[in-house]
């Protein structure tokens, strides 16, 4: 075998599977953007999750303020505050007007307050963090109707 | 998530079983093509057995793939393709270090060993009825979470089961080994999937408890004394384990895996520091008490001092190598000791150059990566923790291996994943591919509408389990 043969070999060989290398990359490439969506799948695809009007979405959560918390679940159902003009602080504290009966809490955890027409929620530097909507609040972020607070293991829903 | 879905461009799921079979295709024809490169290099001739080692691995391939067709529909489309690629690189590898062997026993007149070869695909085709196992078996991986304690102690009797006399075997300065019914195992391969169902399923119930800060030290949230406890547990029994079986990279793996799984699931800094100083402090102790690990670091920090060491002749091949290789067939790596199940990495880097080892570095790294992509879309915690702990075993093994073949840090005898001889590593990596496909099936498959379930409350209903 030739010199040369063997090292066209070495290299065709090297490059196969580079090949193999590349092809999976672009698998994974595709699958990061997912398959076109042909308008029909799209058309399809709104009605599931769409009760209310997707391009008036936006503009509709500010319409409306939010008028109360309440607690979601567990043997403090129920509970809640109405949002009127004072703040509401949530935490296990007396002087608390959501007060919680949850270990995981601080005793002054959060704060709901309204600045600028609309209202916000506020973490106190608690010790295990706030959550609007599954996200950390680490600054305040507006409170809409129909969000909901993780406060340790308790939920609270903003309701009108 | 009706909110956030007008911004998110929408994901059909699909299903990906065409696009993994035309990737297995090309694995296998890198398979073969290595096989019949060796044969022209080294016998001159395309080898009579390569029909028998294609229609072997093809068939092996295919029989995964349809099971995955059948009952994992959704399951990811590039893992069996890269472990089937890194399985039939490994046997060729084998193979080429067996006719290298042969080559250098007929020269000194002696008999040459068996080939190693066809035992490796003989464990490879046990792997993928294992894999078939896991796949048929296991219809949900939540189940899985019912034996957590089940799992830890089975990990915890294999880790050990070593150290029985009578059972446990002394190879090459470890003590990782039993001998049954005149075969070898090495049960801490299995005990490696076994404690990240127990670790998974112990953070899961564990992990708020772990999340309460204790002190604020430098800015870091330090978890409180008293849940110190597990941290301390894991480190004595790693410990335990390089002192009693002098095995540098299981106490590695095991210590590692769960601290990552511990910061994964409590996202607290604080727990890697402190795992961090432990590990340090007691490689340290073992390094200064223990003549086997102190002898490890010494090869390691001065490898040309000794005659005919693996890790010099590693790296001599390694450099002999260069970027584009000697070419399949025509360098030596038989040269070095264990060149095709510890130093297999080197006689890739030998025969391949730089090129083919980053290649198949890419091929790992690929691997944990769809590992890691599998937890982040995976729906209950348990199921991320799985998916998180076996990538992470994965990468930590492939660190290990390779970081000690290269001479970043000191040998020791971790299995590089489906590519080195050894048919107990083989079978439970395939073991771990399978898991990891059954649970990306789940995160990858269509939510029914029925029940829009979220992360959390999934959780909160795993915790009142």
């Amino acid at each position: 075998m030739s010199e040369l043969t063997l090292t066209l070999i070495k290299l065709g060989f090297l490059a196969l599977l580079w090949m193999f290398v590349l092809a999976v990359l672009s698998v994974i490439r595709s699958d990061l953007f997912g398959a076109k969506v042909d308008s029909r799948a799209a058309a399809a695809a709104v009605p599931q999750n769409s009760r209310t009007p997707k391009p008036a979405k936006p503009i509709k959560k500010r319409k409306g303020l939010p008028g109360s918390v309440t607690i979601a679940d567990g043997p403090q159902a129920g509970v809640g505050a109405s949002l009127g003009d004072e703040p509401v602080i949530i935490g296990r504290g007396s002087d608390c007007q959501i007060r919680l009966d949850d270990d995981y809490s601080s005793t002054r955890h959060a704060r709901v307050f309204q600045s600028e027409g609309q209202w916000w929620v506020e973490d106190l530097g608690s010790t295990n963090g706030t959550y609007l909507d599954g996200q950390r609040v680490t600054r305040p972020v507006p409170a809409e109707i129909g969000g909901s607070i993780r406060i340790g293991r308790t939920t609270l829903n903003i309701a009108k | 998530m009706s909110i956030a879905s007008t911004s998110v461009i929408q994901i059909i799921p699909r299903t990906r079983r065409g696009v993994e079979l035309l990737l297995l295709v090309i694995a296998i024809a890198v398979s073969v093509g290595a096989y019949v490169n060796i044969g022209i290099t080294v016998q001159n001739a395309v080898p009579a057995s390569t029909g028998y080692y294609a229609a072997g691995i093809g068939l092996l391939a295919l029989i995964a793939h349809f099971a995955l067709r059948y009952r994992a529909p959704y399951a990811d489309p590039v893992l069996l393709p890269c472990a089937v690629l890194l399985n039939g690189l490994g046997v060729a590898m084998i193979h080429r270090i067996d006719l290298g062997l042969a080559i250098v026993a007929e020269a000194k007149g002696k008999v040459p060993k068996g080939p190693a070869a066809p035992q490796q695909i003989t464990w490879t085709a046990v792997g993928v009825v294992l894999f078939l196992v896991v796949i048929l078996v296991i219809r949900d991986h939540r189940r899985l979470q019912a034996l957590t304690y089940t799992a830890g102690l089975a990990g915890l009797v294999l880790l050990v089961l070593p150290l029985i006399p009578g059972l446990g075997v002394n190879l090459n300065g470890a003590r990782i080994w039993i001998r049954l019914a005149g075969m070898s195992f090495q049960p801490g391969e299995f005990a490696k999937i076994c404690l990240v169902v127990f670790f998974a399923g112990y953070l899961v119930v564990k992990r708020d408890v772990l999340t309460l800060a204790g002190h604020r030290f430098l800015g870091l949230d330090l978890p409180r004394a008293r849940d110190l406890g597990p941290i301390g547990i894991a480190w004595a029994v790693s410990l335990g384990v390089l002192v009693f079986e002098s095995d540098l990279g299981s106490s590695l793996l095991f210590f590692g895996l769960f601290l990552f799984l511990l910061y994964v699931s409590t996202e607290r800094a604080g727990w890697l520091i402190i795992g961090g100083l432990l590990f340090v402090g007691g490689a340290y102790f073992a390094y200064m008490t223990f003549g086997h690990v102190h002898r490890r670091v010494t090869d390691w920090l001065n490898p040309w001092a000794i005659d005919g060491g693996q890790v010099k002749l590693g790296l001599m091949g390694q450099s002999w190598g260069g970027i584009l290789g000697r070419g399949l067939g025509q360098g030596h790596p038989e040269a070095t000791l264990y060149a095709n199940s510890d130093m297999i990495i080197s006689s890739f880097a030998e025969e391949l150059g730089l090129t083919g080892l980053i290649a198949i570095l890419l091929v790992y790294t690929l691997i944990i990566e769809r590992g890691l992509r599998t937890a982040l879309g995976c729906r209950d915690i348990f199921g991320k923790l799985i998916a998180t702990g076996l990538a992470m075993s994965f990468a930590l093994q492939v660190f290990v291996i390779v970081g000690g073949v290269t001479g970043l840090i000191p040998l020791t005898g971790l299995a590089t994943p489906f590519m080195a001889l050894g048919g107990t590593s083989l079978v439970a990596n395939w073991a771990i591919i399978a898991l990891l496909l059954r649970i990306s099936d789940q995160a990858r498959r269509p939510q029914t509408p029925a029940a829009p379930v979220s992360d959390e409350t999934i959780a909160m209903a795993v915790q009142k389990a």
